[in-house]
């Protein structure tokens, strides 16, 4: 065990890149989750993510940047995941269903066809903070900042389909639009995140430090806040508890997120208010 | 008489395969109060769907505002009959209410002085001032339901829709909201979804027995509270009283 602390180790340039992709990336999810937290499309947000896997094979085979591949793929699942169940009746875990093994399987299937062997592929399933070039930090920034704008632009509207679709729909909001708009900044959000925690794990970083905002927050505005906040606290706390005991960094800000949440969702269990 | 408010003619609505509304034919003229009265499943809510645009009619004609429903969307107020929202959402009283200023803002269009004024003014009409930063899921039954109630009024609109807004709160709130839409009235066209049938009679101008088919009474007609009493504690009754004349489309006048 390496007891070394946080600042020391700022010295390397992977650990001061892997700090900007843990609070680039915070800001993404802490906003987006939010919203799938409040309306509860957690598991279309998962689909989205490991669709993107296709994206990943793409950016192997094509011997290009696998960050660049997964977009149209996120992309197409989020709208078509969206507009299946909603345009054409079908139901919602099935579309999910799909879209998710179909991605993994183009992505199996391009990663085979590509001549040698796939470096850093764990890294891409599993996350690897500490491997983040400058490029893909710019990427991640210029994503967060479209998130940003998007949101701010239609906070309004995404605020009256979060919590009430159907009065949205009768104040002449294209609700469908906007359903897909906003899935549409959930998978450049999981473009992001791949960075750092991974596909597989995307999920956890986009509804763990939402959820737990929520039991403090009394503003949509004010959860995001917050969530950002408990996103970049668990990113870093990972980020260090990986670096002392030498494991995985994606896996260990998983694990630490898993741990407040249970800690506070105890704590609600047992009737302990936290608002207010 | 001016065009009507709401002009529905041999209006039918199938869910599901089921009709759920027959040949209803029906006007509401402004400054009209219409009642909407009828049993559980008797299409109640699924009329005022209708008049909103959420429901397409299988068959026949509807216009709001001489227009297709859907199609001014800011000139209508809907209280709906319960919010099936989570009450862990993170929003605040003002917030919900500030929603019904959206039929007034365009696209990507920020809310702005004019709106908070007017969404202040309808919190003190609604007595809610006091309560506007509370979060939603902290508001008893009838705070909640006064809060629709001021977001409806937030858009400013001509025609108020309203299922069943005293279903769920003790009779002080409900004699509230009564007084409310007693003063209401002087300015807006009101249609009323409800099953109080006790205190009904007294506010409204005009009630509709709603079982999948329509019945209108206008006031000063034969039906006195006690008549709209057994009417509506026998339904089946009254359903086949309906079918008899029923999608005549001149009924709203036959019971004078």
């Amino acid at each position: 065990m390496k007891i070394t602390t946080m600042p020391d180790i700022l010295h390397f340039e992977f650990m001061r890149n892997a700090l900007f992709a843990a609070i680039l990336s915070s800001v993404a999810c802490g906003i987006i989750g939010t919203y799938v937290v409040v309306r509860k499309i957690g598991f279309i947000s998962g689909g989205i993510a490991h669709t993107a896997f296709g994206g990943i094979g793409l950016g192997y085979y094509l011997g290009v940047n696998p960050l660049v591949g997964i977009i149209p793929f996120s992309l197409a699942a989020a709208l078509g995941i969206g507009l299946l169940t909603r345009k054409a009746k079908i139901a919602e875990d099935t579309a999910i269903g799909a879209f998710w093994a179909a991605g993994m399987s183009i992505g199996v299937i391009l990663i085979g066809l590509t001549p040698g062997y796939a470096p850093n592929l764990f890294s891409y399933l599993f996350g690897n903070i500490l491997t983040v070039p400058s490029s893909d930090l710019m990427l991640i920034l210029m994503l967060d900042l479209m998130i940003v704008l998007m949101v701010w632009l239609f906070s309004k509207e995404f605020l009256a389909i979060s919590f009430d679709e159907e009065y949205a729909r009768i104040s002449g909001l294209k609700t469908v639009a906007l359903d897909m708009l906003m899935l549409c900044l959930i998978a450049l959000t999981v473009v992001i995140m791949v960075r750092v925690v991974g596909i597989v794990m995307v999920i956890a970083l986009l509804t763990i430090p939402a959820a737990v905002a929520r039991s403090f927050s009394r503003t949509l505005h004010g959860m995001m806040a917050l969530a950002i906040v408990f996103s970049i606290v668990f990113s870093i706390a990972g980020l260090w508890l990986s670096w002392v005991f030498d494991v995985a960094s994606g896996a260990t800000i998983i694990l630490v997120a898993s741990f407040v949440f249970l800690v506070t969702a105890l704590m609600k269990a047992r009737g302990i208010r936290l608002a207010r | 008489m001016s065009d009507p408010v709401i002009f529905c003619d041999q209006l039918c609505v199938e869910l599901g395969g089921m009709k759920v509304l027959q040949g209803l034919s029906l006007s509401v003229h402004e400054g009209d109060f219409l009642a909407v009265l009828g049993p559980n499943g008797g299409g109640k809510t699924t009329l005022l769907r209708v008049f909103l645009g959420l429901q397409k009619p299988t068959s026949g004609t509807v216009t709001v505002f001489g227009v297709p429903p859907g199609f001014a969307s800011s000139r209508i107020g809907y209280v709906p009959q319960r919010l099936y929202f989570d009450r862990e959402f993170p929003i605040s009283a003002l917030e919900v209410v500030m929603m019904g200023r959206l039929s007034r803002r365009k696209l990507l269009q920020r809310y702005g002085k004019i709106d908070r004024e007017k969404a202040a003014e309808v919190l003190e009409i609604t007595g809610l001032t006091g309560l506007r930063n509370r979060r939603i899921g902290a508001l008893s039954g009838g705070e909640l339901q006064r809060v629709l109630i001021a977001r409806a009024l937030a858009s400013e609109p001509e025609l108020l829709l309203l299922d069943e807004p005293t279903a769920s709160v003790d009779p002080d709130m409900k004699s509230t909201i009564y007084d409310l839409l007693d003063r209401l009235r002087e300015q807006h066209t009101i249609v009323l979804v409800t099953h109080d049938t006790g205190t009904i009679a007294r506010h409204v101008s005009r009630i509709a027995c709603l079982n999948c088919t329509l019945e209108m009474h206008e006031k000063g007609s034969t039906l006195g509270r006690k008549t709209l009493d057994s009417l509506y504690r026998y339904p089946v009754d009254v359903v086949e009283h309906l079918e008899a004349d029923g999608g005549k489309p001149d009924e709203d006048h036959d019971h004078a």
